[in-house]
């Protein structure tokens, strides 16, 4: 995306410099492997190469879904998750005055992003009736579908595709929708979500089920063939977590985990409090521990937005009292210091009193604390009042144990 | 250019810095156009310090460029104008201009705005006007926030003898510049990092900020440029603390030899190569090529200095928000001093470096808010 704006190159975005490989002794071989002989420790590539290994770590991530219309092999249909999207997006660009993307997640917001830098229409095509409303309470949903129409895109919830039409020369010139819509367009941008890319080992001994199934070692059922990040999924789940989490931070952890295991200290895979961020456009999201889109019963929630620098703070908690989730809009917070409260279930007033030590927002920002405080005692009719300051030496302090949380 | 939309001018919403297409765009990635101005830079740089004549200054009567600010000098001081006032003009507008530019840009950002408040009036006040105004007043002028070893003369023996014969003012100034240097900083830059001073008071800052701003992508991360910047940087302080060492011998004794070096060629020599060619000529004229802060970096003694404190005591650090960090690359890409913020911040490690002029800006990039500048005592011991 930002190699697209112009923003960074592609040789900013390689996770590292060209010698890192060779510095430290790894082979990078460009291939494909079609196969894995198990009983050999082998494994086999497309240009015929057999690989010997004592371990094997299946990386393979995910791969773009598809909705299975005619039409979707057209060359003016794409995805983006590849370096080849990547590629194939900005060659045929200039000759996109309107683009219809279909799906509305993180990736169908970034295509619409780049294609707004290059002043390029864009049309969003949203099954749900809320902008990502399987994660976000309706509030933060607004506020997102809000964000995203400032800047010119066409966002039109609860609209499903029902046909792609294609012209003589085999280009989409349009998109049909189920509601009999008819939406032209130059390029279609399909964005609805990825699966683990497993297929390659449909003829091993490799179980799989949606991804590689996986145990709380990342071990698959094979011995010393393990599987990590988007194309591997978990055996068994902690609560409120998925077997299969395509994202970034979970994959980075389970290569540290699993090296873990491959150096010597067999570890096993705990993420800990669950966290996310994304960008909508210029509004930032972060999310701590656990937020539900319909609160259930024995949850409550204290919420305030701020509509004139339209960002957002939700804070989540047990009816008894303590909290479980944070929620940000355009506010930055301490990933530290959230988890700390959440892992010691402190509760919700005494975290409300000392929220300033979460704020990381840079110096001299406003932050909406006060503005938290106050739905609070509109909600509760208890009145708090700040006890903390954002200062890194109290914020040092409390991480340390020296402040202690109260229960 | 017309490609890129600037977005923020549609949206009302609160949001962060974009530098779209600075990779794309033909001046800011060290195409054709970007040579052809660095040429232009280097060329008037050149001038200035070498052949006034050429941009017509003559003791007799000024002509050309700089007879054009004859009315301006007369105005302010009552003389005619000379390639250095033309300089100073020059210089105090572009930052002005760019800086107002800068604002808007980064308009969303409090410290950004207050930063840039800061070197713009640093620059008029006490870069400009003050120094001007005291000069009309024929009082010794002086730029009261440039400090030794930027200012490498401050111990020459012309500028003592002017601070020792103009009376109280004059014995304020070098009292004052000598505070500046064993009390002053050391504190403020205990309690806020070297960026109070380069990315909030210096006018080398203030340039680069500003005018430069649009080229700080172009500093080189490799480890070779840090290996490289280490050594030069220290190199210049060295050879500055020698210089000003035997430029003091030499007022106190009246002997001009040390050994083999003579301190007169010494200080001309420092002069010429680090104060005229590096600093002006290379530090501003290649801002097209190699970003905006090539001076500040490899060698700015004053900057080495501060560094030095700032490593090892100094409160400032840049903290990074857990395990945030999605490795965009976005926070290396911003930072003029050729920092690889990256390295750091998707390894959750605070970033503790030299070089560092806490210009802010590899926070506000940052898509996912995993940096923070911050002041705090607490774990001071750890770093020594």
């Amino acid at each position: 995306m930002y190699v697209y704006m112009g923003q960074l190159r592609w040789k900013d975005i390689v996770p590292y410099e060209q010698d890192f490989w060779k510095k430290n002794r790894i082979d990078l071989i460009q291939d494909e492997v079609i196969g894995i002989e198990d009983h050999k420790k082998e494994i086999v590539t497309a240009l015929g190469k057999s690989i010997r290994y004592d371990k094997l770590i299946i990386a393979t991530g995910s791969k773009s879904n598809t909705l299975n219309l005619p039409g979707e092999s057209a060359s003016n249909v794409c995805s983006l998750y590849s370096s080849q999207d990547l590629e194939a997006i900005t060659a045929i660009s200039s000759n996109i005055g309107k683009a219809v993307i279909i799906g509305g997640g993180l990736i169908g917001v970034e295509l619409a992003e780049m294609f707004r830098s290059r002043n390029i229409s864009v049309t969003m095509l949203v099954r749900e009736n809320g902008f990502m409303d399987f994660i976000f309470p309706k509030e933060e949903s607004d506020l997102i579908s809000e964000q995203i129409r400032s800047h010119g895109v066409d966002l039109r919830l609860s609209t499903e595709v029902q046909r792609l039409n294609a012209s003589g020369s085999n280009l989409i010139t349009s998109v049909t929708t189920t509601s009999g819509e008819n939406i032209p367009c130059d390029f279609v941008g399909m964005t609805i979500g990825v699966s683990p890319n497993i297929s390659w080992l449909k003829n091993t001994m490799v179980e799989t089920n949606i991804g590689v199934r996986i145990d709380d070692f990342l071990q698959t059922n094979l011995p010393d063939i393990y599987a990590i990040g988007d194309c591997a999924e978990l055996r068994t789940t902690k609560p409120g977590r998925n077997a299969i989490e395509p994202i970034w931070y979970t994959g980075r952890m389970m290569g540290e985990t699993v090296a873990h295991t491959l150096t010597g200290q067999p570890t096993h895979y705990n993420p800990g409090t669950w966290f996310n961020s994304a960008k909508f456009f210029d509004l930032e999201y972060q999310v701590y521990g656990d937020i539900q889109p319909n609160l259930p019963a024995h949850q409550d929630s204290v919420f305030c937005i701020n509509p004139k620098n339209k960002r957002s703070l939700r804070i989540n908690y047990l009816k008894s009292g303590s909290v479980i989730g944070f929620n940000l809009l355009g506010t930055r917070f301490r990933q530290a210091v959230c988890e700390k409260w959440i892992r010691e279930q402190t509760s919700i007033e005494h975290v409300l009193e000392n929220l300033e030590l979460a704020v990381f927002d840079p110096e001299f920002s406003t932050h909406d604390c006060e503005q938290l405080r106050v739905a609070y005692a509109e909600k509760i009719g208890v009145k708090l009042f700040a006890k903390s300051k954002p200062n890194y030496n109290l914020v040092h302090r409390f991480l340390n144990n020296a402040i202690i949380s109260k229960k | 250019m017309n490609q890129y939309q600037n977005l923020s001018l549609t949206s009302q919403s609160f949001g962060t810095i974009r530098n779209k297409g600075v990779w794309h765009n033909n001046l800011t990635n060290r195409g054709i156009p970007a040579w052809i101005l660095a040429l232009l830079l280097t060329a008037f740089y050149v001038m200035i310090y070498f052949f006034p004549a050429a941009l017509g200054y003559h003791e007799s009567g000024n002509t050309g460029l700089i007879a054009l600010f004859d009315p301006l000098s007369q105005w302010i001081k009552q003389k005619p104008a000379t390639q250095w006032f033309v300089y100073g003009v020059l210089y105090t507008l572009a930052i002005l201009i760019m800086g107002f530019k800068f604002i808007r840009k980064y308009k969303k950002s409090s410290y950004q705005r207050i930063r840039t408040f800061s070197v713009m009036f640093f620059q008029l006040c006490f870069a400009f006007i003050v120094p001007e105004l005291l000069e009309r007043l024929q009082q010794p002028s002086m730029d009261l926030k440039n400090m030794w070893p930027l200012n490498y003369y401050f111990f020459f023996d012309w500028n003592l003898d002017k601070l020792l014969h103009s009376g109280s003012l004059g014995l304020f100034m070098l009292f004052w510049g000598i505070a500046l240097i064993v009390i002053i900083s050391p504190i403020l830059t205990y309690f806020f990092g070297k960026r109070w001073y380069c990315s909030w008071v210096c006018g080398c800052g203030a340039l680069a900020e500003t005018v430069g701003d649009p080229f700080r992508h172009l500093s080189d991360k490799s480890i070779k440029a840090w290996k490289a910047e280490r050594w030069i940087v220290h190199s210049v302080l060295v050879l500055v603390v020698i210089m000003t060492a035997m430029v003091i011998y030499t007022y106190i004794t009246g002997r001009s030899q040390i050994l083999f070096l003579n301190s007169y060629s010494m200080r001309e020599w420092y002069g010429f190569y680090i104060g005229a060619i590096f600093s002006g000529v290379i530090g501003v004229g290649f801002y097209p090529l190699m970003g905006s802060r090539v001076w500040c970096r490899f060698g700015c003694p004053m900057a080495a200095i501060l560094g030095i404190q700032q490593k090892f005591f100094s409160r400032f650090r840049i903290t990074t928000n857990g395990g945030q960090c999605i490795s965009c690359g976005q926070c290396s890409n911003a930072c003029e001093m050729g920092i690889d913020v990256r390295q750091y911040a998707e390894k959750g490690q605070n970033i503790v470096r030299a070089s560092c002029v806490g210009c802010g800006l590899c926070a506000e990039v940052c898509p996912r808010g995993v940096l923070k500048l911050e002041n705090g005592s607490v774990d001071l011991m750890q770093r020594v």
